[in-house]
């Protein structure tokens, strides 16, 4: 494991209880992400890159072989305590963009730091210049279903950024979103990679593949081919 | 904890037709608590009062009978002047006299009305001396000598019985015979007492042919002696001077604080009773909290997982839920606490306007409506804990798979 290694799945297996039939939906999976990597992990749909991504954001513990975040296992965390890490080291992106519909854009946007204890005054000015910085300053009142799915995608990203983590972690991020949007999306993901974070996309979509520096092809739970 | 508070909040808002039906489960219940349980205050002060004016040594000794006062009619059962003899000769007993009750029509110029008529003497006033009970607020009481004069029951010159106004100084008629108004009596706070009038006691017992009955006896302990012992000492005497065997008696001893016991606890079961409906209530009301928690975890199962991936504890989890039903227990007692107070007072106005009585206070002290949002939020809260450990223990991965 390398000293930039942020993130190392080491024969990553992960099975599921399937009626009376054991699915391995990760067999014998194993990878690093470095600091400042964009990878795009590639897969059809069934192919086990939501696990993979489930893995790799530590969002759930593999079945077999182990997953090492910042070269520690995450087995030896409590769930709370992995909770808290994963607040602080990444942030989720999600296709659906997961806001509360109730709580306004910097609302949303706050979460992340209510969970890591920042006082409210601190969350407000960090949420607000976060919104900003994906162009949604004139918006930080609006609710989610005031906005425009690519707005809405640009919340979900300003929340992933809340804490400042090291890895944003994003799955499907544009596949909710029309063409142009989505090419939006992607270029603030291009944006941060360059400002030094480790952006790791999760999607089917070949055509966003191009933007990787490296991509992790998955198919019947195993990787293909590291390129 | 703060924020806790409103992420619970928000969701609220959300589903805001579903909390309120939610809401209506619980304060439902605590307003029937609640305005049951401000009666009840008020008539506990009520007894307490009237035990203070009582006193605490009085014992009162009365025929055994089921009808108003002066329905009794058989000569076997009621008191006569010699059992008053009996109770004022009895050790530990420093005075004792007696109170005769008539109905009976009384007449002002051409109007009649048919009210009790008490019959007293200045050593039953004396008795009382200093009680609300005996004490005038206009002219004087009643004397030994008064033949013809009587004192009056507040209504008579105050309240709505009469359209011929009475006064101090008026006359009334009582069986053709005419009595001057020399006193009107302290407002009592009920029908019976403020619609009757008051005569001397011989001066009754000539009008309406009374014998030697003496209606209801009330005999005042000697300071140094124990109220109950003397009390069952005037019952035994009684009861072998009428050779009567125990638990057949005639008539009935009682010390103003058994007297008053009687009524508290016959208060106290029906308030039982009623407070047993409301907590069923409030339980029913419960479940419906929790029904309502349990969808909402799994409405939100997605928003959980998603919480949790941004660093979201289970425990965070855990007291957003809690804080939640506990919010929904909260408002429908705070709801429920009003409207308590609303039919509290309902209840006082007809009581006290259209029946004329104050034993009806709806009494609604801090401690109640403390307790009453306390005892709220922790029905909310309790209805709320199984769902919210659901809800916090979901694992991330999953939630955030479903739809």
């Amino acid at each position: 494991m390398g000293k930039n290694t942020i993130i190392e799945l080491k024969n990553v297996e992960k099975h599921y209880q399937m009626g009376d039939s054991i699915i391995k939906a990760l067999d014998g999976v194993s990878t690093e992400i470095n600091k400042g990597d964009f990878i795009v992990i590639l897969g059809p749909s069934g192919s086990g890159k939501s696990t993979m991504m489930n893995m790799v954001g530590a969002l759930d513990l593999a079945t077999k072989g182990s997953i090492y975040l910042d070269g520690e296992n995450i087995e030896n965390f409590t769930e709370s305590e992995l909770a808290q890490i994963r607040g602080r080291k990444i942030g989720f992106v999600f296709q659906t963009f997961n806001l509360i519909p109730t709580l306004t854009a910097l609302e949303n946007v706050m979460i992340p730091m209510i969970f890591q204890g920042v006082e409210t005054e601190k969350r407000i000015e960090k949420g607000t210049k976060i919104l900003k910085k994906v162009g949604l300053g004139h918006r930080t009142g609006h609710l989610p279903g005031e906005l425009s799915g690519g707005e809405r995608q640009r919340v979900a990203i300003a929340r992933a950024l809340a804490n400042n983590p090291d890895v944003i972690l994003a799955d499907e991020p544009t596949g909710n979103l029309d063409s142009k949007t989505g090419k939006e999306i992607m270029k603030i993901f291009t944006d941060l990679n360059k400002k030094g974070k480790t952006i790791i996309l999760v999607t089917h979509d070949l055509a966003l593949a191009k933007h990787a520096k490296k991509i992790l092809k998955i198919k019947d739970g195993r990787l293909e081919k590291q390129s | 904890m703060k924020n806790h508070l409103f992420l619970a909040f928000t969701n609220l808002k959300r589903r805001k037709l579903r909390s309120w039906l939610t809401i209506l489960g619980i304060f439902i219940g605590i307003a029937a608590v609640v305005s049951l349980i401000s009666l009840g205050q008020g008539l506990q002060n009520f007894i307490d009062t009237q035990f203070e004016q009582l006193g605490a040594d009085k014992i009162i000794i009365e025929p055994e009978s089921f009808g108003p006062p002066g329905s009794v009619s058989d000569e076997q059962l009621i008191l006569d002047d010699g059992d008053l003899k009996t109770i004022q000769n009895f050790r530990g007993v420093e005075s004792a006299e007696s109170i005769l009750t008539r109905t009976g029509v009384i007449e002002n110029k051409k109007e009649q009305e048919v009210v009790f008529i008490n019959g007293v003497s200045e050593e039953y006033i004396n008795l009382f001396d200093g009680s609300d009970f005996v004490e005038v607020i206009e002219g004087r009481q009643i004397k030994n000598s008064d033949n013809s004069k009587t004192v009056v029951g507040y209504n008579h010159v105050y309240g709505n019985i009469w359209e011929n106004e009475l006064r101090v100084g008026s006359s009334i008629e009582i069986k053709g015979k005419k009595f001057d108004i020399v006193g009107v009596l302290r407002k009592q706070g009920n029908p019976f007492d403020d619609n009757s009038i008051w005569i001397e006691k011989e001066t009754l017992r000539n009008i309406f042919e009374i014998g030697n009955e003496e209606g209801i006896i009330v005999a005042k302990a000697d300071s140094g002696f124990d109220v109950e012992v003397i009390a069952e000492g005037i019952r035994n005497e009684l009861r072998n001077e009428k050779d009567q065997e125990e638990g057949e008696e005639t008539f009935s001893v009682q010390t103003s604080a058994q007297l008053l016991e009687t009524f508290s606890t016959i208060f106290t079961v029906i308030q039982a009773v009623f407070v047993g409906i409301a907590a069923i209530s409030l339980v029913v009301g419960g479940i419906g909290i929790m029904n309502t928690m349990y969808t909402s975890v799994l409405e939100r199962t997605k928003e959980i997982g998603t919480m949790k991936a941004v660093g979201a504890k289970n425990s965070d989890i855990l007291f957003i839920f809690l804080f939640e039903s506990g919010l929904l227990g909260l408002v429908g007692g705070i709801i429920g606490i009003l409207l308590g107070a609303g039919i509290g007072k309902s209840v006082e106005y007809v009581a006290t306007v259209q029946l004329g009585t104050n034993y009806l206070q709806a009494i609604f002290g801090w401690q109640l409506i403390i307790g009453a949002m306390t005892f709220s939020f922790i029905i909310g809260a309790l209805s709320g804990v199984l769902p919210a450990m659901q809800a916090a223990s979901l694992k991330p991965a999953e939630a955030l798979r479903h739809a």
